[in-house]
C-alpha cells in the first residue's frame, strides 16, 4: 500500500484533525483507494505543458483604494463561540507542543 | 385564485404580480402551504423563512448562500448555529430584485457529494420516487422545485452540483461561466471551480434568473462584466453546429435508457435545423475525474482549514489551543470532508505536490485546449447530463469511488470553466434523464437558444408523475 497508518497520522496533523482508531484505520484503505485512482494523471507525459490554476485569463484586478465602512466589532463576534472584550478568548497554546508534535 | 405550485413557473408568478391578479403574500401563502404539505417527506428545506420584507416571486437558496440573519450551515454540524452577518452578493441581488425568500435548501456538506447523502441534517427525497436520490450535492433546491416548493431557486456547481440533480428531478440547471457570478458569501468548496446558478423549471425561467444574480462584482475580483442576457423565444435551432463527443455519450457506465434519451434529442436537433456532427474530446472524460478529485480537495482543504472553532462555528472545548482547533474539526466535519481534507492535505504535502497537484493543474490545460479545439467547429456540444437516473437512498453511499462518477460527464467542461446546461430529455424508467448543452465560455445566450427550442419541442412534462 502506497499510504500507510503513519502516512495518515501525519497528514491528520497537517490537516489539524484529530481522527479516532476506527477514521484512522478506514481512511488508510480509502485513500489508498482514491490515489490509486487519480494517480492515472501520471500517465500523461505533459512536461511541456504549462499547468492552469484557474480558468479565466484574469491578472491583476484592481480597485480603488477608498476607505469603505467594514463590520461593527458586535457583527464580527456575533457567532464568537468565546468574546473576551475585542479579542476571541482561546486556552494557552502552551505546553501543546508535545500532545500536537 | 388557485395557485398550482406544481405548474406555475416564475415568469408566470411575476406576471401574476404585475398584474394585481395575486399579492406578493397570496403567492408565499401557497407556497408554504405546498411545502407543509410535502416537505417533512422530501426534506427539500433546513431552514424556512416566516416572512420577507420583499413582496416578489419567491425563491429558495441553497444552504451554501450566505443570507443575513438568517442561519447557514452548508448542511454540516460545524456550522449548525451560524448566522451570517451579512448577505451575500447573490442573496443581495436577488433581495434588490424583489425576491422573497422561502428558505435555506439542503446539500450533501460542504456541497460534497452527488445525492444529498452527506448532509449532516439526513438526505432530501427525489420527489418522482422518494426511495431515490434527488442528486447532489444541490438536491434540495432541485428537488423542492421540481414538488412546487418554490418557483426557482439557486445552487452552486463544483463539479456537477447544480446539473446533476437538475437532470435527476426533471428541472433545468445551468451552471454558469467561471466569473460570470459573485461567489462573495458563498461557502467555498474549491474556488477555481465553485459557481452559483439558477435551478428552474423552463429555460426561461433560468435565463431571467441568471439575469439577476450575474455580472461584475467589486466584492469578487474574480468576477468579470457579462454579455446581456437575451431572453430566448425561437423555437428553431437553424445555423447551430452541435457537436456530439464521442468519449461524453459512450462513456462507460451510461445507462442505455440515459442513452436512448438523449439520442432522440440529437436526432430532435438535426429535425429542428442545426447542423450536428461528430467530434472527440479524448483525454478530458478519461483524465477528468482523476483531475478533478485532486483539484478540488487540494482546494478544499485548503478552503476548510477556516473552520478552528475560535471566530465562529463549533467549538470543542479543551485545555490548549491545539487540541481545541483538531478536536472541533474532528467532531464538527463528517466522513466526506474529512476524505477530501486529508486527500487534498495529501497532494499538496512536500514531495508529492508535483506529481498530484501540479500534474493535475497540466491536465487541465489539456482539458482546455481539446474543448477550444471543439468550439472551433461547433457552437454546442451535448451529451447526456449523469449517466445514470436518480439511484436509490444507501446504494452508492458506502462506496466514495462510485459516487464520484455520478458526476463523470459534467466534470469536464469544469474543469475548462465552460458553462453548461442540462434540460430534462425524457424518461427512462419512469425517471427524468437531462441532457448537458455545453457552450464555450460566456456562450449562455445560446445555450439560452438551443435549450429553450429543444424543450419547446421535447415537451416534457416536469411535474412528476406521482403529484399529478
Amino acid at each position: 500500500m502506497a499510504i500507510s497508518r503513519e502516512d495518515v497520522l501525519h497528514v491528520a496533523a497537517l490537516a489539524q484533525l484529530e481522527l479516532s482508531e476506527e477514521e484512522i484505520a478506514r481512511l488508510t484503505v480509502e485513500l489508498n483507494d482514491i490515489l490509486a485512482a487519480v494517480g492515472k494523471v501520471s500517465e500523461l507525459d505533459l512536461s511541456d505543458v504549462p499547468p492552469t490554476s484557474h480558468p479565466l485569463a484574469v491578472v491583476n484586478v484592481f480597485r480603488p483604494d477608498e476607505p469603505r465602512p467594514s463590520l461593527s466589532l458586535d457583527d464580527v463576534f456575533a457567532n464568537a463561540p468565546e468574546r473576551d472584550a475585542d479579542y476571541f478568548r482561546v486556552p494557552p497554546t502552551g505546553a501543546a507542543e508535545e500532545s500536537s508534535a | 385564485m388557485t395557485i398550482d405550485t406544481l405548474r406555475l413557473t416564475a415568469e408566470e408568478a411575476k406576471g401574476l404580480l404585475e398584474r394585481g391578479d395575486v399579492s406578493g403574500a397570496e403567492l408565499r401563502a401557497a407556497y408554504r402551504e405546498a411545502i407543509d404539505a410535502r416537505n417533512e417527506e422530501l426534506h427539500c428545506f433546513l431552514t424556512l423563512v416566516d416572512s420577507d420584507d420583499n413582496e416578489g416571486v419567491p425563491i429558495a437558496l441553497k444552504d451554501v448562500i450566505s443570507t443575513k440573519g438568517v442561519r447557514t450551515t452548508a448542511g454540516s454540524k460545524i456550522l449548525e448555529n451560524y448566522v451570517p452577518v451579512f448577505d451575500s452578493t447573490v442573496a443581495e441581488r436577488c433581495k434588490a430584485a424583489g425576491l422573497q425568500l422561502l428558505g435555506k435548501t439542503n446539500t450533501d456538506e460542504f456541497a460534497m457529494g452527488s445525492s444529498t447523502e452527506n448532509s449532516a441534517y439526513g438526505p432530501s427525497k427525489n420527489p418522482w420516487d422518494p426511495t431515490r436520490v434527488p442528486g447532489g450535492s444541490g438536491g434540495g433546491s432541485a428537488a423542492a422545485v421540481s414538488a412546487g416548493l418554490a418557483p426557482w431557486a439557486l445552487g452552486s456547481d463544483t463539479g456537477g452540483s447544480i446539473k446533476q440533480p437538475s437532470a435527476l428531478c426533471g428541472n433545468v440547471g445551468l451552471r454558469p461561466t467561471y466569473g460570470t457570478v459573485s461567489r462573495y458569501g458563498i461557502v467555498a468548496f474549491a474556488s477555481s471551480l465553485d459557481q452559483v446558478g439558477p435551478v428552474t423549471k423552463n429555460v426561461r425561467d433560468n435565463a431571467l434568473l441568471y439575469g439577476i444574480i450575474s455580472g461584475r462584482d467589486d466584492s469578487d475580483s474574480t468576477t468579470v462584466d457579462v454579455p446581456p442576457v437575451e431572453l430566448p423565444d425561437g423555437e428553431d435551432l437553424k445555423g447551430l453546429r452541435v457537436g456530439v463527443p464521442k468519449e461524453l455519450n459512450e462513456a462507460e457506465g451510461i445507462e442505455p435508457g440515459v442513452a436512448a434519451a438523449v439520442r432522440r434529442a440529437i436526432d430532435l436537433c438535426a429535425s429542428l435545423g442545426a447542423d450536428v456532427g461528430e467530434c472527440e474530446l479524448p483525454r478530458s472524460v478519461e483524465y477528468g475525474m482523476a483531475c478533478y478529485y485532486l483539484i478540488a480537495p487540494a482546494e478544499a482543504s485548503s478552503n476548510l482549514s477556516r473552520y478552528d472553532g475560535v471566530r465562529y462555528g463549533l467549538r470543542v472545548p479543551a485545555d490548549n489551543y491545539y487540541e481545541l482547533v483538531a478536536r472541533t474539526r474532528d467532531a464538527g466535519f463528517g466522513d466526506e470532508p474529512k476524505r477530501r481534507i486529508m486527500l487534498g492535505t495529501y497532494a499538496l504535502s512536500a514531495g508529492y505536490y508535483e506529481a498530484y497537484y501540479g500534474q493535475a493543474q497540466k491536465v487541465r490545460t489539456v482539458i482546455a485546449r481539446e474543448f477550444d479545439a471543439a468550439f472551433e467547429r461547433f457552437d454546442v456540444l451535448i451529451s447526456p447530463t449523469s449517466p445514470m437516473v436518480a439511484f436509490k437512498l444507501g446504494e452508492k453511499s458506502e462506496n466514495p469511488l462510485a459516487m464520484y462518477l455520478a458526476d463523470v460527464l459534467t466534470i469536464p467542461p469544469n474543469m475548462a470553466g465552460l458553462p453548461g446546461l442540462s434540460v430534462p430529455c425524457g424518461l427512462s424508467e419512469g425517471l427524468p434523464v437531462g441532457l448537458q448543452l455545453i457552450g464555450p465560455q460566456f456562450s449562455e445566450n445560446t445555450l439560452f437558444r438551443a435549450g429553450h427550442a429543444l424543450e419547446l419541442a421535447i415537451g416534457f412534462d416536469t411535474v412528476p408523475e406521482r403529484l399529478r
